[in-house]
């Protein structure tokens, strides 16, 4: 159901005591109904809490309630220093792992002004697109999931099975991965990698094709849940912040790796989809197309991989070759240093975002010469794009709520910290 | 080392002339420091003055720095769509009146970023219209990001048992 949008949110409920009581005594005064949805909530994907009042099935007013995954990471991050922190963002959008960790050390280099060589910077750009794709490849499986179809939630599930086994012969973990290090990669790609993840990128935009696409993109039951529900204007997607796939889906060309390139993205050729309507099956769209970029993008990347070395070669940044630290005083003062403390960030402060698979993954990192951020801020893009959620809901249906819900693809690991 | 001002932040600065406000550098990256009465001011202009256009509001966040006078720091990042430029506008508020502008009037989406940096700083945002904590619980009463609060928590296990028993037998609907 797609009604008219009023304005602006409704009023903020009076302050003063817990939310559920707040809203409690809203729905008393007015007759309508209350609903709690979430935290443990299939469609919530982790825990959001979503309180609802609803006329009848329509929603009239939703108020998110969020932090129930809150670890402290950015204090976490104060407290141990630049290297300590990497394995922390393999627990943020914990399904693209590997993104996280790329964004954060980036953005660490960026503070303490360092240029990456060729070679790590090509195996960097593998990785975020390797996530990308298995980011969204669940985004889409669980959506479909979501709104009733079960099998392109398995068949995503086969194609991101690769991507782990990539992970895993990469950097020895399937998972959380903690794969890039300050000032370079923690290990060269294996032997016959990059063959393989080569013939992988060939092979998956005919399996998107075949698998997701032949059984959504036209499917007349996916249309009808999808067209013209969450329906973001431009202007209204900019003001609320939102990034990725859901501020393209409405109509906004911004790629942080066409506008803003970094890791040689200027270099690369590929596409970035944009939708035309802002609603939830543009979203859909763009994920589908965006898999295929990145697809493309993995394949130039390996195609053309440069030669060299995968780190900085500064003993002050990153580890020193092992043999060299055994035979001599000034490598193993510095591996000594680099374990113990870590690379030290100048005084300075940066901001920095990488384009993430669910948004622009922002760092404001304060640093104050010591081997820890002062201050370190996570602009965690599904925060952002959930902060839409009391505009955008009223005035829909509860099954709408799902909808929109799945295609704003958010993890809440990333939205609490 | 002095690098030349880019041509927008020159244009604020001959915008806002006597004003107070400073702009600084590093690593290419450049911002305003602006006295808080006159933030949301230059956040308008920035905002929109079509040769500035800075439209979009990344992130809205704090630091905290006790040793210094004033305590506080807000920070705004903004970013041009339309001229891939960045920008960060910051100012600073006292311990004992940490108030600070809000930026919801022009960007909605400051709405949580504000709420997250008022329960982490206990910073108040002026003009919030629904300023109240996000990520920690409702009833918390301690500010986790400020730097005098321990990595470990302020409470021994023992006193959360404490806490939360007293939580469950506050009347229904209050807050302490």
């Amino acid at each position: 159901m797609s009604g008219s949008r009023p304005e602006a949110p409704p009023e903020p409920l009076p302050g003063g005591s817990p939310l559920s009581v707040r809203v409690e005594r809203s729905v008393e005064e007015s007759g309508r109904i209350f609903l709690n949805m979430g935290p443990s909530h299939p469609s919530t994907h982790g825990v959001l809490r979503i309180v609802l009042e609803l006329d009848g099935e329509a929603v009239v007013r939703a108020e998110p309630d969020i932090g129930y995954l809150h670890r402290g990471m950015e204090k976490i991050a104060e407290t141990y220093g630049f290297t300590k922190f990497i394995p922390y963002t393999d627990r943020m959008d914990y399904l693209a792992p590997v993104a996280n960790n790329i964004a954060v050390c980036t953005a660490a280099e960026v503070l303490m002004g360092i240029e990456l060589p060729p070679r790590a910077k090509a195996i960097r750009v593998v990785c975020a697109e390797l996530g990308r794709i298995s980011s969204h490849l669940l985004g889409l499986g669980a959506f479909a999931m979501d709104i009733g179809a079960l099998t392109v939630f398995l068949y995503a599930f086969r194609e991101r099975e690769a991507i782990y086994n990539f992970m895993e012969s990469l950097t020895g973990a399937r998972f959380t991965v903690s794969y890039p290090r300050v000032g370079g990669l923690s290990r060269d790609m294996p032997d016959g990698w990059a063959d393989a993840v080569l013939r992988f990128a060939k092979d998956i935009p005919a399996r998107v094709e075949k698998d997701v696409e032949r059984l959504l993109t036209r499917n007349r039951i996916w249309i009808q849940r999808l067209e013209g529900v969450g329906v973001i204007p431009r202007e209204v997607a900019i003001s609320y912040g939102l990034t990725g796939p859901n501020l393209r889906g409405s109509g906004v060309e911004w790629d942080l790796r066409k506008e803003m390139p970094y890791f040689g993205y200027e270099d690369y050729e590929f596409d970035v989809p944009v939708g035309s309507r802002g609603d939830a099956y543009d979203r859909y769209l763009c994920r589908i197309e965006e898999i295929k970029q990145s697809a493309r993008i993995i394949r130039q990347a390996l195609e053309k991989m440069p030669g060299g070395p995968i780190s900085v070669q500064d003993g002050k940044t990153f580890l020193p070759p092992k043999e060299k630290v055994m035979t001599r005083m000034e490598e193993l003062i510095h591996q000594f240093m680099i374990v113990t403390e870590g690379p030290k960030a100048p005084v300075g402060e940066i901001f920095w975002a990488h384009e993430n698979p669910k948004g622009e993954l922002g760092f404001y990192i304060v640093g104050d010469g010591t081997a820890r951020p002062y201050r370190l801020r996570m602009r965690a893009p599904s925060f952002v794009n959930l902060s839409i959620l009391p505009w955008l809901l009223p005035n829909h249906m509860i099954s709408d709520v799902v909808a929109i819900l799945a295609s704003l693809d958010f993890v809440m690991g990333e939205c609490d910290r | 080392m002095a690098e030349t001002q880019p041509p927008t932040v020159q244009k604020v600065l001959a915008a806002f002339p006597g004003a107070g406000i400073a702009a600084r550098e590093f690593r290419g990256q450049w911002w305003l420091e602006v006295p808080r009465e006159r933030v949301l001011e230059v956040l308008r202009r920035l905002r929109d003055d079509p040769e500035l256009a800075f439209d979009f509001l990344n992130d809205v966040t704090c630091t905290d720095h006790p040793e210094e006078e004033p305590r506080f720091r807000a920070v705004y990042i903004l970013t041009s769509l339309s001229r891939k430029e960045r920008i960060r506008v910051k100012t600073s508020c006292p311990e004992d009146d940490p108030v600070v502008p809000s930026a919801t009037p022009l960007w909605a989406g400051a709405n949580w970023h504000e709420r997250e940096a008022y329960d982490m700083f206990g910073v108040r945002f002026e003009g919030h219209p629904d300023l109240r904590r996000i990520l920690m619980p409702e009833d918390f009463d301690a500010f986790p990001l400020r730097k005098e609060f321990p990595m470990e928590g302020e409470r021994s296990d023992r006193d959360w048992a404490r806490w939360v028993i007293d939580r469950a037998r506050r009347p229904e609907g209050t807050l302490p």
